[in-house]
């Protein structure tokens, strides 16, 4: 059971994985295009609403497979923890009812509508990926002992906590740091550039709240913190990340954009393994194991089933999705397609149906 | 109000206002993909036009259902942890496969809504096609889960009454699965082409002359038929099975209070819980037993059968069932005569101007006849969550105050449904003249 439960939770962390690299960055360019300015800040948001438009609801159903593989394979950690977090859960779907409608609205609503479904898009991306990362920190969290049975102890203290917050800030300036890199890469000209200096300034924001949240890990929770700086493996694992991360910035800085943009990946990527890895073997902090949860063996073999035949069917077509609408994944997209896109300023939402 | 009520609710308007999505982003896909085809086989060029037509739609109906499915699947956990807890490792299987099939429906509707001048018309088409055909899948899956709910397999009961030797495969295989999933697809393409007979109707009533919405309206007319004759057959197969496997909810739906041989098909009329039967209902003597058992004196059983603190109340489940299949038989005549027409009379359809006035008002049926189906299935299901093994009340979350997430959802989801009537609206006013008048 044991092995069948850690394949099982692999695979729910690969879906998380690449849920924070596709669905992840559409939201970090929500943050950007809340924050556009300058002289291009219209072409800012049409370059973001281009990028994002044909991908963003096959990189929102990483969370449903995240999601689903959890109360599938793992039902009683998916009860205690749609229980206890029950609120952020709440605000977190609302941000993502309000982010995909306002997205689809501002497609197809007349053009004096479309800058208010571009607010809230812009709005509900922003707080939304502050939510899953409160989410993620507070399942990191070991629950505090219950002093007493208030709506306050049970249901607020085991999420409103700085560590977790401070997680939630974290994954909101990965996201745009992703998004903007993203972006840099789809663009040209002086409107790359403007996505070059937010990719640099919000990776610097990066650095600055990952030292912070390994800092307050120590304080709220050693034996976390232990697993995730402590001795071996995962003490090469956090380096390697902040290798990586400072490789990202020196890429983006000499312009190596496809490279910036491999490493920015790989940055992710680490930083949810070393994640899963200090978790490991807890769902939810000291208090419940993968094996504790795990259902019976022949569901967790049928869910692994399940997910290797999916992927399988699903991996080539979302290939040729980002393929047919990003270029190729490990070189630029071609000049003529970067100057398409981004040209299609001020129609790009009409172009889908042209 | 308390909070399993408010759960009740909050988990009813949720339902509620996605099932309307959730038809249409499996049914519009099939419309378009055939209207594709059509244009691609040489038919008019306007057929392409009226598959662009429909996939704007299916774009905002699937992104809105979407995103309030996301809503759902966590719901499950937020509103009812203790279902999930113990049937999780029976129904996440396929919820599991529909997440796969969502997937499959998302990445394509990016290809072909995006990709019509990206990828080749064969390509195109295919990716249509697989959208069309992951969104049936999904309802495969999902009902699958609320089968299982109704008729609950695959797992032996231990000394304590746990699930144990769960075998999801058998679980999935559940009896109410295939009946039910045919059901509802069948509803889905009805209500769906209903829908859009009605908007192509109203816009054929102010320009009779309007080539794309007669084409429109003759495709979607053939459907509408089609689907009205099957629906009842369909329907008929359910009501045999409810008889075999779920009598406590035929009983409800019929307003069947006694258990007798030779039970009447009520039609209309209002159960009343202190008398114990069903008053001012048209009697069809022997008809419910024809029926169910294909024998006038078939015994049925009536809610007296069954104790009563496990009794689904009668009355909005036989109101409910009354309006679904009063609207099933309207939609099929409506459906046979327009059809009828659309096939004899293709040009001059605009001159029938009192069967397009009819499509106008019949165009939300379908809807009210699915929510009402809905209803049928869920309250007939009362007390229990899974039948026989757990109740609902038994399920709901200890989290007090549910009634403010209710009211925070309810306001979202109005919110929501208002947008996309102004956004519908918006889309078949912009609809342009065919032949474009600017030639191009």
């Amino acid at each position: 059971v044991t092995e069948l439960a850690d394949l099982l939770a692999a695979a729910m962390l690969l879906a998380l994985i690449a849920y924070a690299l596709s669905g992840g960055a559409d939201f970090g360019g929500g943050v950007w295009d809340l924050l556009a300015s300058g002289p291009r800040a219209a072409a800012q948001r049409e370059a973001i609403a281009h990028a994002i438009g044909p991908i963003w609801e096959a990189n929102h159903v990483w969370l449903i497979a995240v999601v689903v593989l959890l109360f599938a394979g793992f039902p009683p950690a998916f009860a205690e923890i749609a229980t206890r977090f029950h609120i952020p859960l709440s605000l977190l779907l609302v941000g993502i009812v309000l982010r995909g409608s306002s997205f689809v609205f501002r497609s197809y609503d007349a053009p004096d509508a479309r800058l208010r479904w571009g607010r809230v898009f812009a709005i509900s991306s922003t707080f939304t990926p502050v939510l899953l990362g409160v989410l993620i920190g507070a399942l990191s969290l070991p629950p505090a002992a219950a002093a007493s049975v208030s709506f306050r102890a049970l249901y607020v203290d085991p999420w409103l906590q700085p560590f977790p917050l401070l997680v939630g800030l974290f994954a909101l300036a990965q996201f745009a740091f992703l998004a903007a890199v993203y972006l840099s890469v789809e663009s040209d000209g002086l409107l790359r550039e403007d996505f070059r200096r937010r990719a640099l300034g919000s990776a610097l924001a990066v650095a600055v709240l990952g030292v912070g949240v390994a800092a307050l890990a120590s304080a709220t929770s050693p034996s976390f913190a232990a697993d995730l700086l402590g001795e071996g493996t995962s003490l090469a694992l956090v380096s390697v990340t902040a290798l990586v991360a400072g490789a990202a910035f020196a890429l983006l800085w000499r312009r190596r954009w496809v490279a910036a943009r491999l490493c920015a990946v790989a940055q992710v990527a680490l930083i949810l393994l070393g994640w899963g890895l200090a978790q490991h073997p807890y769902l939810v902090a000291d208090s419940l194991t993968l094996h504790e949860a795990a259902a019976p063996p022949r569901v967790l073999r049928l869910l692994l089933i399940a997910f290797a035949c999916g992927s399988a069917l699903l991996l080539p077509a979302l290939a040729y999705l980002l393929r047919t609408f990003k270029g190729s994944l490990l070189g630029p997209a071609s000049a003529h397609d970067a100057a398409t896109r981004v040209k299609g300023a001020g129609c790009g939402t009409d172009r889908m149906v042209e | 109000m308390s909070d399993l009520l408010a759960a009740r609710a909050q988990m009813a308007i949720s339902l509620g206002f996605h099932i309307v999505f959730a038809a249409i982003g499996i049914a519009l896909p099939a419309l378009m993909v055939f209207a594709e085809a059509r244009a691609l086989r040489g038919g008019n060029p306007v057929y392409r036009e009226i598959a662009k037509a429909w996939a704007r739609g299916a774009a905002i109906f699937f992104a809105v259902g979407a995103v309030s499915g996301t809503v759902l699947s966590f719901e499950l956990g937020l509103l009812w942890p203790a279902f999930m807890e113990r049937a999780g490792p029976l129904i996440g299987l396929p919820f599991a496969l529909e997440g796969f099939a969502f997937f499959t429906e998302a990445i394509f509707l990016g290809v072909y809504l995006y990709g019509w001048e990206r990828v080749p018309p064969a390509a195109h088409l295919a990716a249509g096609v697989l959208v069309a055909a992951s969104g049936a899948a999904s309802a495969l899956f999902v009902l699958a889960v609320n089968g299982w709910m109704n008729a609950p397999t695959g797992f032996t009961l231990g000394p304590d009454g746990a699930f144990e030797d769960v075998d999801p495969l058998a679980a999935l295989a559940n009896p109410f699965w295939i009946p039910n999933t045919v059901h509802m697809l069948i509803g889905a393409y009805q209500a769906t082409a209903f829908g859009a007979a009605g908007i192509h109707a109203a816009a054929l009533l102010r320009d009779p002359q309007h080539l794309f919405h007669r084409e429109a309206l003759r495709i979607v007319l053939f459907v509408a038929a089609l689907t009205s004759i099957l629906q009842p057959l369909s329907g008929d197969v359910n009501a045999r099975r409810l008889h075999e496997l779920q009598p406590s909810k035929l009983a409800a739906m019929e307003g069947q209070f006694a258990t007798e041989a030779c039970a009447p098909l009520r039609i209309g009329g209002w159960p009343s819980l202190t008398e114990q039967r069903t008053r001012g209902a048209l009697e069809i003597p022997c008809g419910l037993s024809l029926l169910v058992a294909r024998d006038p004196n078939a015994r049925v059983l009536g809610l007296e059968a069954f104790p009563e603190n496990e009794r689904p109340d009668p009355r909005p489940v036989h109101a409910a069932f009354q309006i679904m299949v009063g609207i099933g038989s309207l939609l099929a005549l409506l459906g046979v005569w327009g059809a009828w027409v659309a096939w004899r009379h293709a040009p001059r359809i605009a001159e029938h101007r009192r069967l397009l006035a009819l499509l106008v008002v019949a165009a939300p049926l379908g809807f009210v006849a699915i929510e009402a189906g809905w209803v049928v299935t869920e309250l007939g299901r009362q007390p229990w969550i899974i039948v026989g093994h757990m109740r609902v009340a038994e399920a709901v979350t200890p989290m007090p105050g549910i009634a403010v997430s209710l009211a925070l959802y309810t306001l979202i989801y109005l919110g929501l449904a208002a947008i996309v009537v102004q956004l519908m609206r918006r889309q078949v006013r912009g609809v342009a003249s065919w032949p474009p008048e600017d030639g191009s």
